[in-house]
């Protein structure tokens, strides 16, 4: 249970990586857990290819879960094409985060960031969302 | 006034079978009584009873039991009109809970009372209950709507009240009587006085009041009056409007249906008398006896004692936590609040500190309380929040506290 704020977490959560914003991003979106009030801006600057992410960052206020899942994430997709984070399962976030048994409630909170980095994403290349995230946007409120 | 006895929670917590039961191995501490108290087995018991001996639906069948069934049902209503000295039991609606009622009011006075130049008063401190309702009812009638702000001690600013008359016709004060975020008690009776020194109707949300403090509504001077059982020990899905019988009169009905009729024609329908017009379609009939019970319960403990200890309560815990580094407090002084204490720990988001508290078995609120207006002017995302009942005991706040130091070292 005290897996949840485990060192690994905390520490992304007191010194979160990628965190910032980007002027002029190529793509960007901001969603919020309602229930929390957790909020999440990412911005996206794509290489010359216009396909690998060169470049990510994040903004927000929220709860540990929500803010470090989001920091483990920027490190995670960095260099990876739009296409293969447009691929990246529910799962594969929650492995690397790593907490097991989570309840309902806070895998919501752990999922905020990559929900909001899928809509800005598929926004950025026309694309609908995926099945497994479809009403996601909605549910994040996501801008 | 005669002393009462003094409460004694121990003795009072054989009463709840839930609280004798461990969370991850701990005791549960449950300090959540403000969004829904705990049933003690007196009124578990007087429902379980009713379906097993008297039930039927209410008001209709020619036969014996249906009769016991409206003997239930309406001895219930006696005894909660009685708890908040209604003049007359016939002025008492049994509701879904505190929303439907306010939501009743709002709809079915305010739809034909309402239009431009008129304002709608609320608070600052306003459950989304009594605030909702009321926006959306101003904006169908052209109304204005405007908000009572809060002093920096979480208070009511009365003063800010002769602005707002000036600003158009008051017509409709509502605010809630103990305020379900900070737990300040409002002078709602004060509040009656100068909505009807301008010819308004003041309608009172007793929610979080009626489970602490006894309620006269004669005495507040109020003309609708909502609360809930299952904040009071009650069951779930029953609550209560008290409405002046004048106003409830001359109403038009919130709900249509069943039972709530007088003749229904192809060409007309005409409503039934109070309370029925107001109370459509089968009750919530075994949850109404479990309200009638749960009213036993809190008399039998006594109200005065009840609202003694809470406020013991609260000055205990507002010491105790006060001593943890980091801590932002937020409402009045411990004499001016009911059971209720609302905190932030610097640097911590209320989800976090619920859930380290969580693994301690301590149970508390983290959120907005559905008090967005509230947060807002609290210049926060949300708060956490820990409230107490008849059966806290001081040792479950001196494990909150024991929690939140835990909290500290977790994210130090």
């Amino acid at each position: 249970m005290e897996d949840l704020y485990r060192e690994v977490i905390l520490d992304h959560y007191k010194n979160p990586r990628g965190h910032g914003v980007i002027e002029d991003a190529d793509a960007s979106a901001e969603g919020m857990n309602p229930l929390c009030g957790d909020e999440v801006a990412i911005y996206i600057a794509f290489d010359d290819d216009g396909e690998t992410i060169d470049e990510v960052k994040f903004s927000g206020r929220g709860c540990a879960i929500s803010q470090a899942s989001t920091s483990m994430l920027m490190e995670m997709v960095q260099g990876k094409t739009a296409d293969e984070v447009g691929g990246m399962s529910k799962d594969e976030l929650l492995d690397e985060i790593g907490i097991p048994n989570m309840s309902p409630i806070r895998i919501k909170c752990a999922l905020l960031g990559l929900g909001v980095l899928k809509v800005a994403l598929h926004r950025a290349k026309g694309t609908p969302l995926p099945e497994e995230w479809a009403g996601l946007d909605e549910e994040f409120q996501v801008r | 006034m005669e002393a009462q006895p003094r409460l004694d929670a121990q003795k009072l917590r054989a009463d709840f079978p839930i609280l004798a039961q461990e969370i991850n191995g701990k005791p549960l501490a449950y300090l959540d009584s403000a969004v829904t108290s705990q049933k003690p087995r007196q009124v578990l018991d007087a429902m379980t009873n009713f379906y097993e001996t008297a039930y039927a639906n209410v008001h209709r069948g020619v036969y014996s039991l249906a009769e016991r069934a409206t003997e239930g049902f309406e001895g219930a209503r006696e005894k909660v009109a009685r708890f908040v000295n209604a003049p007359s039991s016939r002025e008492l609606i049994f509701t879904r809970n505190a929303t439907e009622g306010l939501n009743l009011v709002a709809y079915a006075w305010g739809l034909n009372n309402l239009g431009p130049g008129d304002l709608v008063v609320v608070s600052e401190l306003e459950h989304h209950s009594n605030f909702v309702p009321w926006q959306y009812i101003a904006k169908r009638t052209g109304a204005g709507f405007r908000m009572i702000p809060l002093t920096e001690g979480g208070e009511l600013d009365l003063d800010a009240l002769e602005g707002i008359a000036s600003e158009g016709r008051v017509k409709v004060v509502a605010t809630n009587y103990v305020s379900n975020a900070l737990g300040t008690i409002n002078p709602v009776d004060r509040l009656a006085s100068w909505a009807h020194e301008r010819d308004a109707i003041m309608v009172v949300d007793a929610a979080q009041a009626a489970p602490h403090l006894a309620i006269d509504v004669q005495a507040i001077g109020c003309d609708f009056l909502a609360f809930s059982a299952h904040k009071m020990c009650g069951p779930s899905g029953v609550g209560a409007l008290w409405g002046r019988r004048e106003l409830l009169e001359k109403m038009e009905p919130f709900n249509l249906g069943g039972h709530m009729i007088r003749k229904v024609q192809f060409e007309e329908t005409t409503w039934g008398d109070l309370p029925h017009k107001f109370e459509a379609g089968t009750s919530p009939i075994a949850e109404a006896v479990g309200f009638g019970a749960a009213v036993d319960y809190l008399n039998s403990v006594g109200l005065e004692a009840i609202e003694q200890y809470e406020h013991e309560l609260v000055a205990y815990a507002l010491e105790r936590i006060q001593e943890i580094p980091g801590i932002v407090l937020y409402g009045p002084a411990p004499e001016r609040r009911a059971g209720i204490v609302s905190f932030n720990i610097e640097g911590v988001h209320p989800h976090d500190v619920a859930q380290v508290l969580d693994w301690e078995g301590v149970a508390i609120r983290a959120g907005h309380h559905c008090c967005q207006p509230l947060m807002h002017r609290l210049g926060v995302a949300a708060t956490n929040r820990a409230s107490f009942y008849l059966y806290t005991l001081p040792e479950e706040i001196d494990r909150l506290a024991e929690g939140l130091l835990r909290v500290r070292k977790v994210f130090g």
